[in-house]
């Protein structure tokens, strides 16, 4: 058992190392999020609903970071696995669980760590977090980042190429977030995109989001879907995510 | 006793498009290495020593066939083999935004090593492959030879009583290539066994014993001088305008077989003797004549009839 933790946490390290050497890909993971919401939001101001665009658009703008950072730092395993360290992983005396747990703890814990610094811009925003909203958004938060750095193993493991990755990105990642209440709500959109978007895990974490940050007292979202169930579903979809990534690398 | 045992060994590639049919890289490949030696697997690209390779790495398993290492069956179980194998992979396995410590570090947790003992364990293999003046260092800053010093290095971290190693010094120069084999002589002098792919002639020649595959089959297996003395006498090789009409005037004159591969060749007794006959049937027609001792190239070309890599060209 010690072994397993030992080298889990070696392969997590390792990618958290490897990451914060690399300043560009840590700006290339937090800027561009950042950047979205503050044009994207300034931009829209108050022309979308009653509320603030920017502050709507904050808890998109966590899941968003959370995306690329999960992704960024997954996308190695498509290089590593057959040119690099991860070769050297896979003819150790370990499981693939082991493989599993290191690198998505390694691209979960990247991923809260760059989405922790945003959270302080809420008060910027005119967002509250009052601390009885900490746990959900802990919660919520590590959800994401294991879901999200798992979804992008599964990816990684599968694909031949960075290039094939990109393609996935743009054909499914982003359109994923997109349909997740991130840029608007369901209640507006089309019956089709309604129904899309309840059938996206994404949406639950941004509606747990939402339901969590207050605006003037009032929470930014007024869903009679319950908070638990946002929790409950974002942690189903890591679970999801982490089963498959595991199922996925003992086969192959 | 034998390191390792390979009975019968048969992998076939899935086909990748529809269109093809799946590739049998391996057709019933038997072979042991004994413990100590340094064992080469000698072959042309697509020649199926990449293939055995990462089957004896246990990266992956075999269609059929057996493997033991060191009496474990590799097909029941790997963990208790890989803990006995070191793979040094011929694609870089370093991570160059690390120093030269923090890769070792990781490669030994991977093995369950930690602490003083893994630390230990570190300073030792910098010193077995001289790099511990370099230890701190970026790899990204070191020179091509360094890193695969340093590739050695991992590969040995855990102690491992078998080294296997895919292609060790492919894209290095012969200065560095014989400091990395000096390194692999003074592991087999303290008791590891070494098993190595290679496409080079010379670097088979510095192994024990070598098994020689084409188009994934074994054609040769032994040492390298046996292997030659096996050919016996010389080998001629000459160089004309006109190869392939000059090699059927020697068969017809001089009834011997003596074109491959576009190429004039031919095995003699008593070479030397042969040459003024060859140059004075036909004068004009030969630009150079080359005598010399059998080659592992030589005993490559009578197990298969064609010279070393010239499939690949054609292919």
């Amino acid at each position: 058992m010690r072994h397993f933790w030992l080298a889990s946490w070696t392969l997590c390290e390792r990618e958290l190392v490897r990451f914060m050497r690399q300043r560009s890909r840590v700006i290339g993971a937090f800027a561009p999020p950042v950047i979205f919401w503050f044009l994207i939001g300034s931009g829209l101001g108050h022309s979308f609903r009653d509320a603030n665009y920017l502050q709507y658009f904050f808890p998109g703008t966590i899941v968003l970071i959370i995306l690329f950072t999960a992704i960024f730092s997954t996308i190695s395993i498509i290089e590593d696995r057959h040119a690099g360290f991860l070769q050297s992983a896979l003819v150790a005396p370990l499981s693939r669980v082991t493989i599993v747990t290191g690198k998505i703890s390694g691209a979960g814990l990247l991923a809260l760590v760059h989405a922790l610094p945003f959270l302080f811009l809420a008060p910027l925003a005119g967002i509250h977090v009052p601390v009885t909203s900490w746990l959900s958004v802990a919660c919520l938060l590590v959800a994401m980042s294991i879901g999200l750095g798992g979804l992008g193993f599964l990816l990684a493991w599968r694909l031949d190429s960075t290039q094939g990755f990109h393609a996935i990105m743009n054909l499914f990642l982003i359109p994923m977030w997109l349909l997740s209440g991130a840029l608007f709500p369901a209640s507006g959109a089309a019956r089709w995109v309604r129904i899309v978007m309840w059938c996206n895990p994404l949406t639950y974490a941004i509606l747990g989001f939402q339901k969590s940050f207050f605006v003037a007292g009032v929470p930014l979202s007024l869903s009679p879907i319950s908070i638990g169930i946002c929790l409950a579903v974002s942690v189903a979809f890591a679970a999801a995510m982490v089963g498959a990534s595991i199922f996925s690398a003992q086969r192959t | 006793m034998n390191a390792v045992v390979v009975q019968n060994l048969i992998h076939t590639y899935p086909a990748k498009r529809r269109s093809e049919s799946p590739h049998q890289a391996l057709q019933g490949v038997s072979f042991q290495i004994q413990e100590g030696e340094i064992f080469g697997l000698l072959g042309p690209n697509g020649g199926g020593k990449s293939t055995l390779f990462h089957i004896l790495s246990t990266y992956f398993q075999p269609t059929q066939g057996q493997v033991h290492v060191f009496g474990d069956d590799v097909l029941q179980g790997t963990e208790p083999v890989r803990r006995k194998i070191g793979v040094v992979f011929q694609a870089p396995g370093l991570d160059s935004k690390l120093t030269v410590y923090e890769n070792l570090k990781h490669q030994g947790h991977l093995y369950g090593l930690y602490g003083e003992i893994l630390k230990k364990r570190i300073l030792d293999v910098l010193g077995q492959v001289g790099l511990v003046d370099r230890s701190a260092e970026f790899v990204e800053t070191l020179s091509g030879g360094m890193k695969r010093r340093v590739e050695l290095a991992k590969g040995l971290l855990h102690q491992p009583k078998l080294l296997i190693l895919d292609e060790p010094t492919t894209g290095l120069d012969p200065v560095v290539r014989r400091d990395i084999w000096m390194h692999l002589k003074e592991l087999q002098r303290g008791g590891t066994t070494i098993a190595l792919t290679t496409h080079l002639m010379d670097e088979a020649e510095l192994c024990d014993r070598i098994a020689i595959l084409n188009r994934g089959r074994l054609v040769a297996l032994g040492r390298p001088k046996d292997l030659k003395a096996e050919i016996g006498g010389d080998v001629i090789w000459v160089e004309a305008e006109d190869p392939e009409k000059l090699g059927a005037d020697v068969e017809r004159l001089l009834s011997m077989k003596s074109t491959v591969d576009g190429t004039l060749r031919m095995e003699m007794e008593r070479g030397s003797e042969f040459i003024p006959r060859l140059a004075s049937a036909f004068p004009g027609r030969i630009k150079s004549i080359t005598l010399r001792n059998p080659s592992l190239e030589d005993v490559f070309i009578q197990k298969t009839g064609h010279r070393f890599g010239t499939e690949d060209l054609v292919l």
